[in-house]
């Protein structure tokens, strides 16, 4: 019986996806025991030429990291939709965009404009871009293109299960390859972690007051943090209740407040309103001002509360980016 | 392939507004007008909930996304809530659910809190022909458009992708029952 056909592949990624399949340490020999890992461009070499010569539904499962931002990436994610039979959306960019999708706040246009001409730090005098289609001497040179959106995994190609985490831990990834191989899967679509928010496993739940009134939100910079007190208690903004848990609370313990990369429970359509709307429903003024001016607390709304989701939640990005919604040319 | 949507506003277009009303107040109103004969711009979709307290930001992100030009929400004066406190929370909510919309390219006019007490039908009137004259001027918010447009881009690959050379091409839509096979095959 042949063993089952892994592959992991990165798209617009940081690697941290990666760094948590390596922090399976011991328990990755074990993985590699019983799959054959045909594919994981961080470890090992690879060509194009080798996934598509491969029979289409040939790899047992893919777990696929990054979210789909490049043209590269979006033809890497098809192909392998083709050659795979579980297609996994790894990691939170994958799962919705990621921190990467707060880019569809911004016009690529203006990202490219930003980085090869405006930033302080740039010295291109003609303002030189990358180009899809360039030459020199009769040969034709070709780069991916950025596309306008910043998309998740499944806005692009049908995705079987979801891991979700900034990175994935690796306790959640050995449950989730564990499940792969004895054949224990959920339902198709399922997200592999508990459909219950981080307050439940977070260890400061004691101290959740059972009337928040809040008259001051503070940043993480502004205020030493009491080690054993909920961070919603002490003023700041937790993304906890509007969080997924399974990640064990690494963040609370390490004295930060959550900031929502497991994403929302299955409950929730849009995790960033759903945060917005628990935690102003718990201000304590009842005058439009003052509450203006608590709310003054949090300075970048989206940042704090679509850090992870931006992609996938209701409006996907800005608006008035494009004069007519329309998309800038290919260059 | 650069088909850009036309930046015209469509001829016959006239805004369309979803309304939040309460059920004791605003929604009364409402009922006050029409049993009036108040005549108003006929923009408004109204859905009635129990309190303004129900209105969950998603609510009015979801209606903007699935292209109502403007939301807006009524609930009892402040102190008369027949919950009590339900319209604070609402109120608590406005201000960075308007934040947020402006933040993402929506113009926070688009969205509207008004009071208005079971007496009030006049109130009712006023407001929605108001509001539709504000979106009149700003024109279609047009978000289900731009998902379109946005996602032309990816078109093309999807078909190419799916019908390259390469190893026994498989159909581009993968029905969910084809997958559920693949895995207990």
């Amino acid at each position: 019986m042949p063993k089952p056909r892994i592959a992991f592949y990165w798209c617009a990624s940081c690697g941290g996806c990666e760094e948590t399949v390596v922090d399976l340490a011991d328990d990755i020999l074990s993985v590699v025991e019983k799959v054959d890992i045909v594919l994981w461009p961080v470890a090992m070499d690879f060509k194009y030429h080798d996934i598509e010569t491969m029979p289409d539904r040939s790899i047992t499962a893919t777990f696929l990291n990054g979210a789909i931002r490049s043209s590269e990436q979006e033809e890497m994610a098809r192909l392998l939709r083709r050659k795979t039979q579980v297609l996994i959306a790894y990691g939170a960019c994958a799962v919705s965009g990621g921190i990467p999708a707060l880019a569809n706040l911004f016009s690529r246009e203006e990202i490219l404009t930003y980085n090869y001409e405006a930033a302080p730090s740039v010295v291109n005098s003609r303002n030189v871009r990358p180009q899809p289609v360039s030459g020199t001497n009769g040969t034709q040179l070709t780069l991916p293109t950025l596309r306008n959106v910043v998309r998740s995994l499944d806005q692009v190609v049908e995705v079987d299960y979801y891991v979700p985490g900034c990175p994935p831990t690796p306790k959640l990834t050995r449950a989730a390859i564990a499940a792969l191989l004895e054949g224990n899967l959920p339902t198709k679509g399922a997200v592999l972690a508990p459909d219950i928010a981080l307050c439940d496993e977070c260890p400061r739940k004691k101290t959740r007051p059972a009337n928040l009134s809040i008259t001051e939100i503070k940043r993480t910079h502004q205020v030493l943090a009491d080690h054993t007190t909920c961070f919603l208690a002490q003023g700041m903004v937790c993304m906890g209740p509007a969080t997924r848990s399974g990640c064990e609370a690494q963040c609370t313990i390490g004295n930060m407040p959550c900031t929502g990369c497991f994403g929302p429970t299955s409950r929730v359509q849009d995790q960033g309103m759903k945060m917005l709307s628990a935690l102003c429903s718990n201000l304590e003024s009842k005058e439009e001002s003052e509450i203006r001016t608590v709310l003054a607390g949090i300075p970048d709304p989206v940042g704090t509360f679509y850090r992870y989701g931006l992609a996938k939640s209701l409006l996907r990005g800005k608006h008035d980016l494009y004069h007519a919604g329309g998309k800038d040319a290919a260059t | 392939m650069n088909a850009e949507p036309t930046n015209a506003v469509p001829e016959n277009w006239s805004p369309r507004i979803v309304a939040f009303f309460c059920n004791w107040c605003t929604y009364t109103a409402a009922d006050l007008a029409g049993v009036s004969r108040m005549k108003y711009a006929p923009n408004v979709r109204v859905i009635r909930l129990m309190c303004s307290g129900r209105v969950d930001p998603q609510f009015v992100v979801a209606a903007l996304a699935k292209g109502a030009d403007g939301v807006l929400i009524g609930g009892c004066h402040p102190g008369d809530c027949h919950y009590v406190e339900g319209n604070y929370k609402m109120l608590r909510r406005f201000d960075l659910l308007r934040r947020v919309l402006k933040d993402l390219g929506i113009e926070p006019e688009r969205v509207r809190l008004e009071w208005i007490s079971a007496a009030e039908g006049e109130k009712v009137k006023r407001v929605v022909n108001e509001m539709v004259a504000t979106l009149q001027k700003l024109g279609p918010l047009g978000i289900p458009g731009h998902f379109a447009a946005w996602d032309e881009e990816i078109r093309e690959l999807e078909h190419e992708v799916e019908h390259s050379a390469g190893s026994a091409a498989t159909p581009a839509a993968r029905e969910p029952h084809q997958a559920e096979e693949a895995i207990h095959a």
